[in-house]
């Protein structure tokens, strides 16, 4: 934190002091500009656009009629819904139950705390298909969870709520992992003001602490979102994969690739494309809201 | 350099506020707070100064009741103040790192206080403003409370913190090195400042600091801890004068030490005899003096037999670096105080005007 106001932004001083080099470049006093642009460029190119330029350009081999009868195909349009939806939903869980496994890591000494902090990260580390594997036995009807669930009439596993106990085991780890830091970093004496300012510990918690929290909280749910739509091998095994019912979009393109239906693979594909990067740009304008608040 | 005292806010006659009693607290094994008793008048200004560890912060977070003590009594209007819980307790606190929220705006921290208040208790919105309003123009930021605090500079913040304490209107002002973190010339400005403030709102205050001269020249009296003992409480020409021990001494200002003795109501320190100070041990002694309180004679004149070895000027005061029976002192004097022809080689006496003795 510095102790100085922040200048505000002059932007006709960099201007009217020396000549500008060019219409789009800030002068930098900084050697290399060129070849890391290069490189950062030359990168993303190969790594990201290339690829989704590829993705983008197959579908229309269908003609648009055909990417618009690919896509509102209801089988399609079920698996879009699912996917997303239940990723959503998995996200919006793990934002409550990571801020409560982050805050018990975090606030409290405890023995074994070491090890219920290295156990957060097992979901990353599991290759996803063994995850998988070891949920649908669990949850399977006659597995020791699954029974107990199917006792009181609740179907885990082949269905909906399989596929979302899966999303929520692979999310977790971004929420908590994302809020770790910021909660390790919270200033006590913030919250101590608080105290002696005569605010409960529901007020603290919901006006003091929460808003710092907030940005971090966004952000590692955006990345459980991100990571719950794209989603493969844990949900294959516990989701049943019936169309129309249970049968996530992931694994309709892999269906579609497997019938030598490049193009409809490739439309479903750029569906889902398009929908995360919405997602993801409003979640990111509202982030940069919440930080120009705090920072600005 | 020069200190200045402010007139004590008569503080005998008016009530006692703070009562501290036998306070102590340990940390594991290390005691921060032993047996502490302290009192404090309305409206008084009371520092507690010492240096870093010696528990000054811990007896003002145990007031805030952010510390529970292991022993002791706190009581404040009578009331015994180690049983409210922090929020009843109606402290304004300060931090030194001003602990402002800092996704709310400037009236927003300020209102905090009230706007958390139990619903039949928290004041209209109308009232909020108002109070705002007169709490910024007090603090003298008027027209930034639509600023975020990370917007505003060190000295604003502190600032905020403090109209945002004020406003809860608390019955004690805790203020935690409040200007620890800000620079030279801003903390000699806000000092003053933050008298008269006190002077105007009437609150007993309690202000922990490390810098002596912050101490002397705002408080009403001074508490000066050490290892979490109290050593000495007294009005700040009171202490300065009569330092209680060598640690207060030295902690004080700049001091000079030489060895003597005490005999038969004399004092003796190298070659220079006189009266001893009231009051003062028999036997061996080490005494103290001010670099800048101390009379300059010719060789055949009274005093302690030196040798100036090097003069430096630093703005309107000199430094003298004299050896005296062996031992290199540094003195200090203004301009016209200076004997005349003084350079490096010269033979001259020196005088300590006002020395206190300890025993060795």
């Amino acid at each position: 934190m510095t102790d100085q106001a922040i200048p505000r932004l002059d932007p006709t001083r960099g201007a009217a002091a020396r000549p500008r080099l060019s219409a789009w470049r800030e002068p930098s006093i900084l050697p290399g500009f060129g070849l890391s642009l290069g490189v950062t460029l030359a990168y993303l190119g190969v790594i990201v656009v290339l690829p989704l330029t590829a993705l983008a350009i197959r579908p229309w081999e269908l003609g648009l009629a055909g990417v618009w009868h690919a896509l509102i195909d209801p089988r399609v349009a079920a698996a879009l819904k699912l996917s997303f939806g239940l990723s959503a939903l998995a996200a919006l869980l793990s934002a409550p139950l990571g801020l409560l496994i982050a805050w018990t890591l975090t606030r409290y000494a405890f023995p074994g705390r070491r090890i219920l902090d290295a156990l957060v990260d097992l979901p990353f580390a599991l290759p996803t298909a063994v995850a998988g594997i070891a949920l649908t036995a669990i949850y399977a009807p006659n597995g020791p969870l699954g029974a107990i669930a199917a006792k009181f009439g609740i179907k885990t596993a082949y269905s909906p709520l399989g596929i979302f106990i899966a999303l929520v085991f692979i999310g977790l780890p971004f929420v908590v992992r994302s809020l770790q830091p910021v909660l390790q970093d919270l200033d006590n004496e913030v919250e101590e003001a608080a105290q002696t300012l005569g605010a409960t510990a529901i007020q603290r918690a919901v006006f003091v602490i929460l808003p710092g929290l907030l940005p971090a909280l966004i952000s590692g749910v955006s990345l459980a979102f991100a990571r719950a739509v794209g989603e493969y091998g844990s949900v294959v095994f516990i989701a049943g994969n019936l169309p129309m019912k249970t049968e996530i979009a992931p694994l309709l393109i892999v269906i579609k690739l497997e019938q030598y239906d490049y193009a409809g693979a490739a439309a479903v594909g750029l569906a889902m494309v398009a929908i995360s990067f919405g997602v993801l740009v409003v979640i990111n304008a509202a982030q940069t809201w919440l930080a120009k608040r705090g920072r600005a | 350099m020069p200190v200045t005292f402010p007139q004590a806010a008569n503080a005998e006659s008016s009530a006692l506020a703070l009562d501290i009693r036998g306070v102590s607290k340990a940390y594991g094994r290390f005691p921060a707070l032993k047996d502490v008793s302290l009192q404090a008048h309305d409206k008084e200004f009371l520092a507690l100064l010492g240096p870093s560890g010696s528990g000054k912060t811990t007896l003002l977070r145990v007031l805030a009741g952010l510390e529970t003590p292991d022993a002791g009594e706190v009581r404040f209007g009578g009331e015994d103040f180690l049983s409210l819980p922090v929020r009843r307790r109606r402290v304004g606190m300060v931090f030194q790192h001003y602990a402002l929220f800092r996704h709310m705006t400037v009236a927003q921290n300020i209102a905090f206080g009230l706007t958390v208040r139990p619903r039949a208790e928290r004041p209209a919105r109308e009232a909020v403003k108002a109070r705002v309003a007169e709490l910024l123009s007090l603090v003298q930021l008027e027209g930034l409370e639509k600023r975020f605090p990370a917007q505003l500079s060190g000295g604003q913040r502190q600032r905020v913190a403090l109209a945002r304490a004020l406003a809860i209107e608390p019955r004690m002002l805790l203020l935690d090195e409040p200007f620890g973190a800000l620079d030279a010339q801003v903390r000699r400005e806000l000092r003053r400042w933050l008298r008269e403030l006190h002077d105007r709102a009437g609150v007993t205050t309690v202000f922990v600091t490390h810098d002596q001269e912050e101490a002397l020249d705002l408080a009403d009296r001074v508490a000066i801890l050490k290892d979490g003992e109290l050593i000495q409480l007294g009005k700040p020409k009171d202490v300065y004068e009569a330092p209680a021990d060598p640690f207060v001494y030295d902690f004080l200002g700049a001091a000079c030490r030489m060895p003597g003795r005490v005999e038969g109501g004399r004092l003796t320190v190298a070659d220079w005899e006189s009266a001893a100070p009231k009051g003062a041990p028999e036997g061996s002694v080490e005494v103290f003096f001010r670099p800048d309180e101390v009379a300059f004679a010719p060789p055949d004149g009274a005093g302690l037999g030196a040798v100036v070895r090097a003069i430096a000027q630093r703005g309107p005061d000199v430094r003298i670096e004299c050896v005296i029976d062996g031992q290199t002192v540094e003195l200090e004097a203004h301009g016209p105080a200076l004997p005349p022809g003084v350079a490096p080689g010269l033979a001259l006496r020196i005088r300590p005007l006002r020395p206190r003795v300890y025993a060795s």
